[in-house]
């Protein structure tokens, strides 16, 4: 399964960023969605594929018995989904504030903002 | 409680705001005692009691050998009664002087801000530590100079001050970085124990060069030295206190605190003695050009602070003694002299020495002050400043790397201090009676006190010098490796030394220096007149770095930060792109990967509708469509996450998925329809981009897993997370407990991603002059 | 979005949905769940209610405005954090008590942290959703 979920994760980068790169601000967020996925399939496939075995202590067992799972990915993991809603939802009402401001969804159209002298 | 004092003036600028509540002038009285009492702990608890060589320490990064040690030697009490003496004047002095101006309070919080600063360089021991406050003071000493912020010369002269002594603090760094790298060690008593070792490592040349960096921008050598003039823009009390007695000697500080380390290197003596006689000549030069008070003595205190570095340079006993006595005596009567300045600007209005004249009719006090300052400076005969003058005559008679030529530098430079002095203290004072405007007033009581004091003072060290003789040899023997006892203890300060050479020089220079006083008018004249070709002056060196700097930053900005999102993500890819294959490709083998690995039909099913969906959001049409897949990738990836022993990951990413889903169905008709806006050809080319990288990260995974695992730490969380977490589910031990503080750093990223989305929304149009 | 069938089915889930919230916070230090978890269980259930009644009734059954969820949350977290001091020990060092209660174990630091978590999770979804659904409606 590793090399399976390492290309799942290869297609997953890959939507990913062809999606952050069209001007399409709704795009963009599902692209920034599609990498977040991407980025916890990559860690967690780093952190090697433990089938069926929880990193937990086992009632009974003072310390963990082989085979578990590497928890400290795990852990990343977590807390790295419930940001990515955190970014997300910031960034779907930041893009929406900013189509109501701009009147245009078109990436290239913000730009003015950004020119320097 | 040397910990205590030291840090007491950050504690006090804290308490500032609330001090001001009660009233500007008891808030500035409350706060001038705070410089008055550390001055009286100093001197009580360790001047009287000889209670030297105290030390306190504090662990605070133990594994980079960086402690909060701080040592109070005889050298170190030096400046900090230096520090909170002049302090102690010019905390009282500023609540008359700065009385009317409304930010009176930032003006204490800075100063305090400084003052503990300065004091944290003298008694660390621990060079890090030295070099953090070093950093404050150039912060402190920024926003001083820029106090009258609102004026563009201010503005301009801040920056200069800032950036000048910022790149020499940066320098410092990394010498103090080389050294520990030589030595291993952190503290400056620990370095100063091992010339040996540095000197003859093949990096002591770059950490020498590296330090002087920070202590020749930091005490304004030439070429540095422009900053020095130009930071005249501060309040005069802060000229006094920071441009004069203190700042600009931490650099004098650190180069006689590492002396012991680098003392008889020949490249140390050489470049100390060269660069200090070179700022010595050419500020005294610069000294008889200037009109304004305020710059002729910047230019007198450059002119000092050259002379110092020489003395050091010529690195004898008794050149590091004549040192000591300068500096201190220096600190008194230019203190002094800056404050009688402010006093005379306050009375005046004015500080050209060409429209003042006789003032000592209107401010008979203040004429004594600087009567006694100027002569100190002159090295007149019963005061302090002529026990300095002898002493640098003396050292440099001794032998040393430049003969005679260090004498004849020595000696103009005294004679030129002997007409600045009469220049900016003797001839306003004397004379026929002028001024611009109304009719001038002496200072007031809390402004006087404090000048008047440190004038008799240079008199008192003059007439008593075994007041500090001992401590001044004490403090020789702090700075000088290896000191003998027998020449520690034979160094004792005396006025008179009979009748000798020295003296003749002495008397010589004072009364060349009236001859040319006498015929000044015609010498003015003609110094006024030559000026030194623009070009040559390092300041213009500056004015075009700066120049520079913001020019490429411009271009850099335009380049690079052009607008278009698509171009930054492009470039950032392919930069990653290159980067990661060509380290992928020239330092490890692909051939490790293994193309084998057991699979099972559900898990190519489940791969299958991840790929499937995957594609079907990028080319969909419409949003619905595009949520719905988007929400059936989320699930699978959770359905991975479940088979592969991350029960917990599976369930957040379940109600995630949910509330996803919820909030795009919440918003999904208030955004735009799925639009093609790039061409076709824009999007082949992304598309091959992004199956670059993505190709990229499949190899690098599979690299990766290729690899062994290392399994302390699954070991070490596997075997405690029961026994010392008490919990079984060891994904939530390390959430909760070992690593609870990375937790509470991201629920606080959580909170602020909230309010974003609160304040985004809760914006109106009109607030921002949209429509 | 009025519909008699998920407004009746709310009325039940929304408990047991809280309930369930609890049950995966108190045992997330033994079996799956957690703080994370449990927050976003209950916000689910909150979030359901508001589909099925409007987010007035929801923000009505709730009481409390989310941002002093938030607040009250990283106040706990930071508090568990701080109980070492007492015992001179560095920040976040794990404190537990020796009694075995029944249902939840061993009572902790660690616990009352991640009860913290478990507020600030459920402040911030609430929060969000609750902002986002005001904009769109009126």
């Amino acid at each position: 399964m590793t090399l399976l979920l390492a290309i799942v994760t290869g297609i997953l980068f890959t939507a990913g960023f062809y999606l952050v790169l069209r001007r399409s601000l709704v795009k963009v967020i599902f692209g920034l969605m599609f990498l977040g996925h991407a980025a916890n399939l990559l860690i967690f496939n780093i952190g090697r594929l433990t089938k069926g075995a929880p990193a937990f202590i086992l009632e009974g067992n003072q310390t963990a018995v082989e085979p578990y799972a590497e928890p400290i990915p795990q852990a990343l993991i977590l807390t790295a989904i419930v940001i990515g809603f955190g970014v997300q939802a910031f960034a779907i009402v930041l893009f929406k504030k900013a189509y109501q401001m701009i009147g245009s969804d078109d990436i290239n159209s913000l730009k003015s903002t950004d020119r320097i002298a | 409680m040397l910990l205590f004092s030291v840090l007491s003036g950050i504690i006090v600028a804290c308490l500032v705001p609330f001090l001001f509540k009660f009233g500007r002038k008891p808030a500035s009285i409350i706060i001038s005692m705070v410089p008055l009492s550390l001055f009286l702990y100093y001197l009580f608890n360790f001047g009287i009691t000889d209670n030297l060589g105290y030390s306190e320490s504090i662990e605070f990064f133990p594994a980079l050998g960086v402690n909060l040690n701080f040592v109070m030697d005889s050298y170190a009490l030096i400046f900090a009664l230096i520090i909170t003496g002049i302090g102690t004047a010019v905390f009282f002095y500023s609540s008359y002087y700065l009385a009317e101006h409304p930010y009176l309070d930032r003006f204490y919080i800075y100063i305090s801000i400084f003052m503990a600063s300065m004091l944290g360089i003298v008694t660390s021991d621990n060079m890090v530590i030295m070099f953090i406050f070093w950093e404050l003071t150039s912060i402190s000493s920024f926003l001083l100079i820029g106090f009258k912020h609102r004026e563009e010369k201010s503005r301009y002269s801040a920056w200069q001050a800032l950036l000048v002594t910022g790149s020499g603090a940066l320098a410092l760094l990394a010498g103090i970085l080389l050294l520990y790298v030589i030595t291993g060690k952190m503290n400056f008593s620990e370095i100063n124990a091992m010339p040996g070792i540095i000197q003859s490592s093949t990096l002591f040349l770059p950490a020498m060069f590296l330090v002087l960096g920070g202590a020749f921008t930091k005490s304004a050598q030439m070429p540095f030295h422009f900053w020095l003039p130009n930071a005249m823009e501060a309040p005069t009390p802060v000229s006094a206190y920071l441009h004069s007695a203190t700042m600009v000697k931490a650099g004098i500080y650190l180069m006689a605190r590492i002396n012991p380390a680098f003392q008889g290197a020949i490249e140390w003596e050489t470049t100390l003695t060269i660069f200090g006689g070179i700022t010595m000549l050419f500020a005294a030069y610069m000294a008889l050009k200037q009109t304004d008070l305020k710059r002729i003595l910047a230019y007198t205190t450059l002119s000092v602070l050259g002379t110092l570095t020489l003395l050091i340079g010529i690195g004898t006993p008794l050149a590091m003694q004549a040192m000591l006595v300068y500096l201190i005596a220096h600190a008194l009567y230019k203190g002094t002299l800056f404050l009688v300045a402010g006093a005379i600007d306050h009375g005046t209005g004015t500080r050209n020495i060409d429209e003042i004249g006789g003032l000592r009719k209107f401010m008979p006090i203040t004429a004594v002050a600087a009567t006694l300052a100027a002569f100190s400076m002159a090295g007149v005969l019963p005061l302090f400043g002529f026990i300095g003058k002898e002493l640098l005559y003396e050292a440099a008679l001794q032998p040393n790397l430049f003969g005679y030529t260090t004498f004849a530098i020595v000696f103009l430079a005294a004679l030129f201090g002997v007409v600045a002095a009469g220049m900016s203290a003797i001839f306003p004072f004397f004379g026929q009676a002028k001024y611009p405007n109304s009719k001038p007033h002496e200072a007031s009581f809390t402004m006087y006190s404090g000048y008047v004091i440190t004038a008799f003072l240079g008199l008192l060290f003059g007439l008593l010098p075994m007041i500090v003789s001992d401590n001044v040899a004490k403090a020789v023997s702090d700075i000088y490796y290896n000191l003998p006892v027998a020449v520690s203890s034979s160094m004792y300060l005396a006025l008179w030394h009979g009748f000798n050479l020295v003296l003749f020089l002495s008397l010589a220079t004072l009364a060349l220096g009236i001859v040319i006083l006498m015929f000044r008018k015609k010498l003015f004249a003609i110094i006024r007149k030559i000026n030194l070709p623009e070009y040559l002056l390092p300041s213009k060196g500056y004015d075009m770095s700066i120049s520079i700097l913001i020019a490429s930053a411009r271009l850099t900005t335009k380049v690079l930060q052009n607008g278009y999102l698509r171009n930054y993500i492009t470039l950032i890819l392919i930069t990653l792109l290159i980067l990661t294959s060509y380290s992928l490709f020239t330092f490890s083998d692909l051939s490790v990967i293994s193309l084998y690995h057991p699979v099972t039909i559900y898990e190519i099913i489940i791969a299958a509708i991840i790929t499937i969906s995957t594609i079907l959001v990028v080319k969909s049409s419409g949003r619905l469509q595009a949520v719905a897949a988007l929400g059936v990738v989320g699930i699978f990836v959770a359905v991975v996450f479940s088979i592969y022993g991350a029960p917990d990951l599976a369930m957040t990413q379940y109600s995630i998925e949910t509330l996803t889903v919820i909030l795009f169905v919440l918003v999904i008709y208030k955004l735009p329809k799925f639009m093609h806006y790039s061409k076709f050809s824009h999007r082949m080319q992304d598309f091959f981009l992004a199956s670059a990288v993505g190709l990229t990260m499949t190899i690098l995974i599979l690299m990766v897993t290729a690899n062994e695992m290392p399994t302390e730490f699954k070991e070490y969380y596997g075997k405690t997370s029961y026994l010392l977490g008490k919990g079984r589910n060891i994904v939530n031990v390390i959430l909760v407990d070992y690593r609870a503080l990375d937790t509470l750093g991201e629920i606080v990223v959580l909170s602020l991603a909230a309010l974003g989305v609160f304040a985004l929304l809760k914006l109106k149009k009109d607030d921002r002059g949209f429509e | 979005m009025k519909s008699i069938i998920l407004q009746t089915a709310t009325r039940y889930l929304l408990p047991m949905l809280l309930l369930f919230s609890f049950f995966l916070l108190f045992r997330g230090h033994n079996s799956p769940g957690g703080g994370f978890v449990g927050g976003l269980v209950a916000s689910a259930a909150y979030a359901l209610y508001s589909i099925a009644f409007g987010v007035e009734e929801a923000k009505k059954l709730l009481r409390i405005e989310p941002v002093y969820l938030i607040a009250t949350g990283l106040m706990l977290a930071l508090f568990s954090g701080m109980i070492a001091f007492f015992s001179f020990d560095t920040f976040m060092t794990a404190k537990w008590s020796d009694l075995n209660f029944p249902l939840f174990g061993k009572l902790g630091t660690p616990l009352l942290f991640d009860l913290g978590v478990y507020i600030v999770v459920i402040g911030i979804t609430l929060k969000i959703l609750f902002t986002i659904s005001e904009e769109v409606k009126p």
